[in-house]
């Protein structure tokens, strides 16, 4: 039956098609996303440590610092350098902390799950120093 | 029946030992959780080959097995999540019969990331880590062409071949 193949055939381009419009408005609406969100972006004023969901800590951006966190699954240390946060090591069992690389900016964060830590770049006015 | 069954449990054999292949890659991108979801490509053929039920009972019995041999509490919450979005949002899509199996997959892997945002939201208390969501969606949309592609070839090549 020839019409009923040339039918499957236009079917199965329509599935082609729609399935790449998904992806491409998928593609573009994130991008766009990031883009305006890159653009949006501050220099920040101090880091939070948040663990297990508590705030923990706040810390000024400004001043140098090693400062040791103890998580879930052990230590991590976090530095404050040049005006940039990041985790130097940690006891954590995939060390995706450190990979996560240092942050500056409103809004960036560097997650460790397995230590349920979170440092989250922000803007407070009077960083209240809980240690 | 007994027959259906057999081929479940092979399914099941088949995305467990997926799953740990999966567990001997270095992760790609700096977030935990973040896999191609080769386990999906037996997911995925489960929902074509049987149903939306039989492919969640094989999802959600491989997470349990997996855990107990090789993951841990946290990891069972944010594999679950995932898995549940993504299922759900597959056998929708599937059911409009707009897309191929291609597009299903593509938006499975993003729904799984995103239900892994909302999971690690809820874990950790924070909204702080939805700023990882536009590069995970973009992972998912990529690994789902991915799975999808060796899916479609799989449900393809298996489409007339009898098991019993």
């Amino acid at each position: 039956m020839p019409h009923r193949l040339y039918r499957d055939m236009q079917v199965a381009m329509n599935k082609k098609r729609n399935d790449l419009i998904l992806l491409l408005s998928i593609v573009l609406v994130t991008a766009l996303v990031l883009i305006v969100f890159h653009f949006l972006k501050t220099d920040g004023a101090t880091v939070t440590v948040t663990k297990n969901g508590e705030k923990y800590a706040t810390y000024p951006l400004m001043q140098d610092a090693e400062i040791k966190l103890s998580g879930a699954q052990g230590h991590a240390t976090l530095i404050i350098e040049d005006g940039q946060a990041y985790i130097k090591d940690a006891s954590c069992s995939d060390k995706l902390c450190i990979k996560q690389g240092k942050i500056n900016k409103n809004g960036e964060t560097i997650v460790c799950l397995p230590n349920k830590l979170v440092i989250t770049v922000n803007s407070d006015d009077d960083p209240a120093v809980i240690s | 029946m007994p027959k259906k069954v057999s081929l479940m449990g092979l399914c099941l054999a088949a995305a467990m030992l997926l799953s740990y292949v999966e567990t001997l890659i270095p992760p790609l991108v700096a977030f935990p959780g973040i896999k191609a979801g080769l386990a999906n490509i037996v997911v995925i053929f489960a929902l074509w080959r049987f149903g939306f039920k039989e492919a969640s009972l094989i999802s959600f019995s491989r997470i349990i097995l997996c855990t107990l041999i090789f993951g841990n509490f946290v990891s069972f919450w944010y594999s679950l999540c995932g898995a549940t979005l993504s299922l759900i949002v597959m056998a929708l899509l599937k059911k409009t019969e707009k897309f191929s199996v291609i597009g299903v997959s593509i938006a499975g892997g993003v729904m799984h990331n995103v239900g892994q945002i909302l999971i690690a939201i809820f874990i950790l208390g924070s909204r702080a880590v939805l700023s990882f969501l536009p590069a995970l969606i973009i992972f998912g949309a990529v690994s789902g062409v991915a799975i999808g592609t060796l899916s479609a070839l799989l449900i393809k090549k298996l489409e007339k071949t009898k098991f019993y």
